[in-house]
This record gives C-alpha cells, structure tokens and sequence, in this order.
C-alpha cells in the first residue's frame, strides 16, 4: 500500500465503488446521484451536518437502506442484491447497539457464531480482541455495567472481530464526554493503523474529521462538495460552503484581473490580492476570495510599501479566547474581517497592544488567499 | 418546594382510593357472613365457602375458563406480536392502514356488536361448512382471540418503537439472518412485554361475559357466565365467596409480579453503580 | 480430457445448490409476508368479514326459518342473481320512539359517566403525578390493581352497597340519618356509579400517562414569569393535557354506550341502554334483522369517536 493510492490509479483498485447512487426518502433526495472511490486501508471520513446524508450513505454500505438508483461495489462484488448480513462490512452504531441481555464476551461472539466459526477459534478472537480494546478482565459484565467508553471499545471490537473488509462508524465518539473524545480519536486511529481494516467514519465534528481521517468528504444536501485529504480541505477549498464549514474564512467576491500560469491576480473590495500559484480561472469572470482570520496579520504600524495583500481598518471588537484573541475589523467599505492572532505577551503588559477603535493594518502572504469557484 | 402534592390533590387521591377498594373489602367482609341475607349480618363463618367448594358447576366453570383463558392468551400473544412487528418493522405495505385499523377497532369496539358480529359469523359459517358444529370452548377462543389479540399488538408495539430499530441492524450487520435476528435479539428484547400481553390476555378472557354469552353454546358456561346467571336474580353469599378467592388470587398473582420487578430494579441500580465505578 | 466425463455432475451439483439457495431466497424474502398475513387474515376473517354479515342481516328481512332472515342474494332458476335489500328494519328503529329512546338515553349516560370519570379522575391522575418517587408507582399501582380483578364481580360489589338492605342503607339508618332505605339499586343513579367505578382506570392510565411527559421546568417557568398556581394550571398543564383527557374520554364513552352489564344489573329494568336492548332483543325475540340494525346504528353512532381514538393512536405510535 502506498501512502496515497487514491493518487496511483494504475496499481490500484478501488475497494469500494459508488457509481451513481441516488436515494429518496418519498419526496426528499437523502443521497443524490454520488460516485465515490475508497481504497483498501483508508480511513475515510464523511463529514457534514444533519441530514446532510452522510448517514443514509453509510446505511446503504452497510446493507440497511437500498438504493433507488446507482450501484455499490465492494472488493468488486456488486451489492445490490446482497442483504446486511452477508455483506463483508461490519458497522459501529452511534448507540453502540451492544445487546443487553449478553455478556460483552457474547456480544462479541455473536458475529463469529453466524459465521459457524469452530468454538475454540471463537475464544481465542473474543480473546485477542478484547485485549487490544484493552477489556479483558470485564468478558463477563453486561453492557450496562460497562462505563460510555468501555461500551464504546466493546462495540468497536465487535465490530472488528470479524475481520471486515470495510468497517462503517456511525459518529464513533458522539457519545462520549469531550476530553474522552480527544483521547480516543487517536486511540481509534491506532487501532485502525494496528488491523489495517479501511474505515468509512461517518461525523459532524469536523476537528474529528480532521484528526482521524486520510480522506474525507465534505457532504451537502446528498451530495459531495469536496473530497480529499484534511489538509487538501482545509487549504484548498473549492467553494465558499467548504471553506466556510471547515474553520472559519472571510470570503470576497472579487473579478479575476490577470490570470498567469504562476500567478493571479483579484480584484475585491479588500483591494488587489495576489495569488503566487497557477488556478484555472478565466480572466474577467467573477470568483470569491477566502482567506482564514489566522492567515492575516494584524499590526499597528503601516506596511513599509503599498502593494496588494494588504489593507486597513479599524477595530470593532476584540475577543479574548486564550490562547488566541479574535479582532473585528471594519474595513472603509464597511465590511467586517475576522482576524486571529495568538497571545505571544500578556495582554496585561504595556507595548503595541490593540484595543479598540484602533487603526491596524492587515498584511497576508501571496500563498495564503484561497479562489472559491462558487 | 413547588412540586408538591397540594391538600386538594392528597384529598382526591385518598376518596379515590377509597372509593376503588371500600366496596371490594365489603365484598369480602361479608363472604365470612353466616347469614343467608348479604348485608344482614349473622356473625363469622365459612359457610358458604363449603357451599361453593360442594358445587360442581361452579368447578367446571372454573376449569372451561381457564382452559379458554390459556389457549387464548397464548394465540393473542403470538398473533398480536406478529401483528405488531408488521405494524412497526415492516414500513409500508399494502392494506397497511386498514391491517392498523382492525388492530385498534377491538380495544373499543362495544362488545355486544363485537359478540353479535361473531355469533352470526359462526352461524354462517356452520351453514355453508359445517363448522363449528356446535358452540362453546373453540367459538369462545377464537373470539377471545380476536380482541385480545388488539391489546397484545398495543402493549408489545409500544415496546418495539421504544427499543428502536439498532440492535436488530447491528445483528444483521454481524451476520445473523432475519429468522434468527427474530429468535436472537427482538424476542428476547420483547420478553417482559411478551410476558405482561400474555397476562393481559389471560385476564381479559377470564373477565369477559359479553362475547362469551354470545358465542356460547349450550352447556359451556364460563365461569363469568356462571356468575352472571346468578346475581342477576339478586345478591348471593356464595358469590362472595367465589370473589374473595379470586381476589385472593389476584392479590397473589400481582404480589409476585411486583417482587420480580423490585428485583429487576434492583438489579438495574446495582448495574449502573458498577458502570460509574468502572472507569 | 478425463475431467470432461465429471463437468456435467459438477453443473448439475451447481445447479441443486443454486436451487436450494433460490428456495431459502423466497423463504427469506416471504417470511415478512408470512409475518403480515397470519394477524391480517385471522382480522379480516374474524373481525371484519363478520361486521358485513352483520350489515347484510340488518337489510334483510325477519323469516320463520334458522337463521330467522331472508336470504340477501338469491339465485333464479334462471341464473340471474336476485339482490333483496330492505330497509325496513333501519326505518322501524329510526321511528319507533322506543329505540330512538334508548339511543338517546345510552349517549347521555355515556357522555355524564365520561364528564364524571374525567372530574375525578383528572385530579387522582395529578395527584399521582405529583407524588414522590416511591408513592408514584405503588399509587398507580394501586389504580390499576381493580382492573386485574374481575369486572364482573366489582359491579356485583356495588350491589351489596346500594340494594335497600344494602349497606349504605344500613349504615344511614343505623346512624339516624334516614327511617327508611333510600332507593338506589335499580336506579339511574346506580348505573352512573357503576360506570364510572369500572371505567375510572381507562380515564386515569392515559392521562397519567400524558401528564408524566409534561416538563415540570414548564411550571417553574410559569411561575417564575409571575403566574400562580391556578393560572399556571388552566393556562399551561390543562391545554397540555388535553391529548390524555381526549384519549381516557374516548375509552370510557365508546364502551360505556354499548354498555351490557353495567344497566343489566345496577339499572335492572328501569334504565333502557342500547347494549342491553340489542342483547334482549337477539337472545329472546329472535328478531335478528332488528337485532342487526340495531347494532349497525350503535356502530354509526360510535364511528367518529372510534376514528378519532385511532387517530390519536396513531399519532402518538408515530411520536414515539
């Protein structure tokens, strides 16, 4: 495996291939006309809001939902006849489901025991699974004895134990308490790394999203509107719900004045922007411009030269996070840009401190402004 | 403490009491009546429980009704929880509105039109087929049946949306085919409420003189059929008698259930301490 | 070349195995119309398809043959097919001031015993509502505790209490308050203590059940915006209440009107419900098609009511 094979189609086949899917709910489009190719060994991530279908697509995968159109392979194996439960796929529900009338030992048996696995081999599973979720010593309590994250790990090892080609996490950590959630996220990622299953994580937290994921997809209304790795998202976001949904971005609708294969050039009412790299733009349309409030610089003292990339205005309002501060800043038209800046001093400390009604200057590197198609 | 009960409240909920128990206790108060007269009272005495163990038709009675009660309630059971899974697991299928509107129908159907509907029926029946060539213990089970199975679909309905749809998913998804989601996971899941349909059913059956009245034939009196014909010509010491013990019964019957629900609540606390002392 | 001999066996095997898998296939696949049917056709057989028989004795006419009534359809010597609807029974009952009596007089009982049941059965509910967590249940226990035993046996009780020798009537002279028993057994009045002391658990279960799922922050809020505790109960808890009170009104007025025993036994003859005529009136006068249309109105009467029990039910199935 390589590190990337979603970038290497010529030795790579995909382990699952969505072509054309399409579900409807009666009068609602849950899922609209998706294709999508995941790789063995990826730990890919749906990400979007409620009822954005990123559920109803996981549910699809995993045999509970059928569609009304379009197909779904999985090791090159059509599955639109096949039920839940002959598919290669094993799920984690958000609720965890653990059943309640069987031990933790059972409810991990319980897959294996479908599959007529001999009984000693079931054992020896239940048991090595349990040691790598690390809840050897609760095999025999109920899933209501257990505590929100060891019913997490007993439902992600019955999952596991019976070696899916492809595991389905509905919002694996929804339910646990946020420092638990942090915790787990790189438990899980190691876990993942440890059997080399592919797992298509389904979330609306998109920190998590980032965090776990090799790939992820940002899901709308049924359909994609960008697929690729965290940081491919976060730095190159195609559109103005991508990047506003991923972190935050102050967005500029602006016409492209110059368009060089190294460079190009925007015109916006935040002044000239210059971009230092290539886009497939065409001179004179409309675009927008985004560009993340930790991207800008904020200062008190005048740039040296003019130039593009930068501007002024004057400060609304401060917010005081921490570790960082968020400014408001009120340009001469009248539009607000957001800006982050960390608190290197005490803002106790006398110096160049920014208070309000301040005039700063805004300065962002060329590399920094993001082109929104739409 | 602006939750609690005002005097109003305590002093409607103490008349009510009042209200629901008084006339049961008088009714077993004045079965250890020696006199023949109900409310004259003759001093203490278990006369008339001798009398009512000495008759034999209040016996057989007693045994047709139980015999009804049992097979109905197991049928009822079985019936309304397919029923039941229809309605809530099965989406939309055709007839599905009219399958939930027969299901509802029996919980407040009158009984007479009920009794009526289903002794013509049989009446009919024999005509055309032959069968049933006499009334009695079949055409009260199948109309037993019939309503009982209502309350089964209601109660084990109730339970299956509050279960929700995830462990049966999560079985499918590790492999179990829908038989055996069926015998793994949603019986056992619906065991309590399986167990208090049943026990519903039993007593409806044992309860009910309308439609048996209807539907029975000579010679089959149920035990309420029995009651019936006997105080509607006036108070009788025997019947009291006969109440006492089945509230004795009773009495007994829901003195067990509510032991093993207090376990089971027990049960569940002492769970929950080991959950939050697990981590 | 010598695997040629075993393709064929090895096809055929194939072919078994294919057809096995197929058969499961169907099984599978009609194993949830094996789960719709068996409750469906035992409903339709036993519960519907009687209530047409019913429909089409009410429309025939009374004859001295078993069953007393004429045949509905008729085929010719000719084969043409002889369809005889009278609706002489359903005019009979509509005019004679007897029947149309009783209708009257069953739907008031019905509506005053609902109205009482829902007076005192709303504040028992609340009370329960109310209490502590160890009276709650023991409380609702103890509402639901009479249901278990016999109905039959609990209207016997209030015999016992309300005959002339009865005794409150002992009590009250024992006491000096009356020199002779007061007449209650066989009386109107009777019939409204029965129905409502059978019927109070179908009126209290449903609203207890509703007033449990009301947020008691709602009270607070009332209160803290300023509302005292009666303003807070008829502008807050009533209006929320009202899918309980519809629901325990329905369950106490739809069978309280075809209501058999109850008038039978309390009301003696001196209280004319529609149950008790439409009982009568199969069991001695074998008048089957009165009998019949006497039960089709009853059931006309109580279709809007029972269409908007289900209504509520389904609603609340769908809520959960």
């Amino acid at each position: 495996m390589t590190d990337a094979p979603w970038l290497d189609h010529e030795n790579n086949t995909p382990l699952v291939q969505i072509r054309g899917l399409t579900k409807k709910f009666g009068e609602v489009t849950a899922v609209d006309n998706i294709d999508l190719d995941i790789y063995q060994g990826e730990l890919f991530c749906l990400l979007g809001g409620s009822g954005c279908g990123k559920s109803t697509l996981l549910r699809m995968l995993a045999g509970f939902e059928f569609p009304n159109s379009g197909t779904i392979s999985i090791g090159g194996q059509d599955m639109s006849n096949v039920s839940a439960y002959e598919r290669p796929t094993n799920m984690m529900f958000q609720s965890y489901a653990l059943f309640p009338h069987m031990t933790v030992a059972k409810n991990i048996a319980f897959g294996l025991q479908q599959d007529r696995v001999p009984k000693g081999e079931i054992e020896d599973r239940v048991d090595e699974i349990l040691k790598l979720v690390e809840l050897q010593d609760y095999k025999k309590r109920k899933p209501q004895q257990l505590s929100g994250g060891q019913r997490q790990r007993v439902a992600l090892a019955r999952a596991l134990v019976k070696k899916p080609r492809l595991l389905l996490l509905d919002e694996p950590l929804a339910a646990l308490d946020k420092k638990l959630r942090k915790h787990t996220q790189f438990e899980l990622a190691n876990i993942q790394e440890q059997v080399g299953v592919t797992f298509i994580v389904v979330t609306h937290d998109q920190e998590e999203a980032m965090t776990l994921a090799s790939r992820m997809a940002v899901m709308d209304a049924g359909r994609f509107m960008q697929i690729g790795t965290p940081t491919e998202i976060y730095e190159f976001p195609q559109t103005r719900f991508v990047a506003d949904f991923i972190g935050s971005a102050n967005i500029f609708e602006g016409r492209v004045t110059e368009d060089s294969t190294d460079h190009v050039r925007v015109e916006t009412d935040l002044g000239e922007i210059y971009i230092d790299h290539g886009q497939s733009v065409t001179q004179g349309s409309q675009i927008w411009v985004g560009l993340r409030p930790e991207k800008i610089r904020v200062s008190k003292s005048p740039p040296k030269k003019p130039g593009p990339n930068q501007t002024s205005g004057e400060v609304e309002e401060i917010g005081y996070l921490g570790e960082t501060s968020i400014y408001k800043i009120k340009l001469k038209s009248g539009k607000i840009v957001d800006v982050t800046a960390p608190n290197q001093s005490r803002p106790t400390m006398k110096g160049q401190k920014i208070t309000w009604e301040d005039t700063v200057y805004l300065q962002w590197e060329p590399s920094s402004a993001m082109l929104l198609h739409s | 403490m602006y939750h609690k009960r005002s005097r109003f409240l305590t002093i409607m909920l103490c008349l009510g009491l009042a209200f629901f128990y008084i006339p049961l206790l008088l009714l077993v108060i004045y079965s250890f009546n020696h006199s023949k007269l109900v409310p004259v009272w003759g001093g203490w005495s278990l006369r008339w429980y001798k009398v009512l163990f000495e008759s034999p038709d209040v016996w057989n009675a007693v045994a047709l009704s139980l015999r009804i009660a049992f097979v109905n309630a197991t049928f009822a059971t079985m019936l309304g929880t397919l029923a039941a899974l229809a309605m809530v697991r099965f989406g939309r299928f055709k007839g599905r509105t009219l399958f939930g509107g027969m299901l509802v129908a029996p919980l407040v159907m009158p009984e007479v039109i009920t009794g009526l509907s289903l002794l013509v029926f049989f009446i009919s029946l024999q005509e055309v087929i032959g069968w049933p060539a006499e009334r009695g213990f079949t055409t009260i089970t199948i109309a037993h049946i019939t309503f009982s199975m209502a309350f089964v679909a209601v109660t084990v309905q109730a339970r299956l949306t509050g279960m929700g749809q995830d462990l049966e998913e999560a079985a499918a998804d590790l492999g179990a085919k829908p038989f055996k989601v069926l015998t793994a996971i949603t019986i056992p899941r619906l065991a309590p409420a399986l167990v208090s349909s049943w026990l519903l059913a039993f007593t409806l059956s044992l309860d009910d003189l309308v439609i048996a009245s209807f539907v029975t034939g000579p010679g089959a009196n149920t035990l309420p059929i029995l009651i019936f014909s006997r105080i509607r010509l006036g108070l009788r010491p025997d019947i009291n008698a006969l109440a006492t013990i089945i509230i004795l019964v009773v009495a007994l019957c829901v003195a067990i259930v509510a032991l093993i629900m207090y376990r089971q609540h027990k049960r569940d606390l002492l769970d929950q301490q080991l959950a939050e002392r697990a981590e | 070349m010598t695997d040629i001999p075993n393709a064929p066996a090895q096809s055929d095997a194939s072919r078994d195995l294919s057809f096995f898998k197929s058969l499961t296939k169907s099984l599978q696949n009609n194993w949830r119309k094996i789960v719709i049917l068996i409750p469906f056709v035992w409903l339709l057989l036993f519960f519907l398809f009687p209530f047409f028989i019913v429909a089409k004795i009410s429309v025939a006419e009374l004859a001295i043959a078993s069953p007393p009534f004429t045949k509905l359809i008729e085929w010719t010597d000719t084969g043409i097919m002889n369809i005889r609807i009278v609706f002489d029974n359903f005019i009979y009952i509509l005019t004679d001031s007897l029947y149309f009596d009783t209708y009257v007089n069953s739907l008031r009982i019905s509506v005053l015993s609902t109205l009482l049941c829902l007076l005192f059965g709303y504040p028992i509910a609340y009370g329960i509502v109310r209490s502590g967590p160890v009276m709650k249940p023991l409380l609702l226990f103890a509402v639901i505790l009479p249901f278990w035993t016999s109905f039959l046996l609990r209207v016997y009780a209030w015999m016992g209490l309300l005959a002339d020798q009865g005794t409150i009537n002992n009590l009250l002279i024992s006491l000096g308050i009356i020199d002779e028993p007061i007449r209650m057994l066989y009386t109107e009045f009777a019939v409204f203590v029965g129905i409502v002391y059978t019927y109070m658990p179908f009126m209290i279960l449903p609203l207890y059940a509703n007033m449990e799922k009301l947020d008691t922050s709602l009270n607070e809020a009332a209160a803290d915006l300023g509302s005292r505790p009666t303003n807070t109960f008829f502008k807050v808890t009533l209006p929320l209440t009202i899918p309980g009170i519809v629901a325990g009104s329905l369950l106490v007025f739809i069978p309280a009107t075809g209501e058999y025993v109850i008038p039978d036994l309390l009301g003696g003859g001196n209280v004319q419900m529609i149950g008790r005529v439409l009982f009568n009136e199969f069991s001695r006068n074998t008048d089957w098609p009165v009998a019949a249309a006497v039960a089709i109105v009853l059931l006309f009467l109580l279709v809007v009511p029972i269409l908007v029990f289900q209504y509520y039910q389904g609603k609340e199935a769908e809520e959960r």
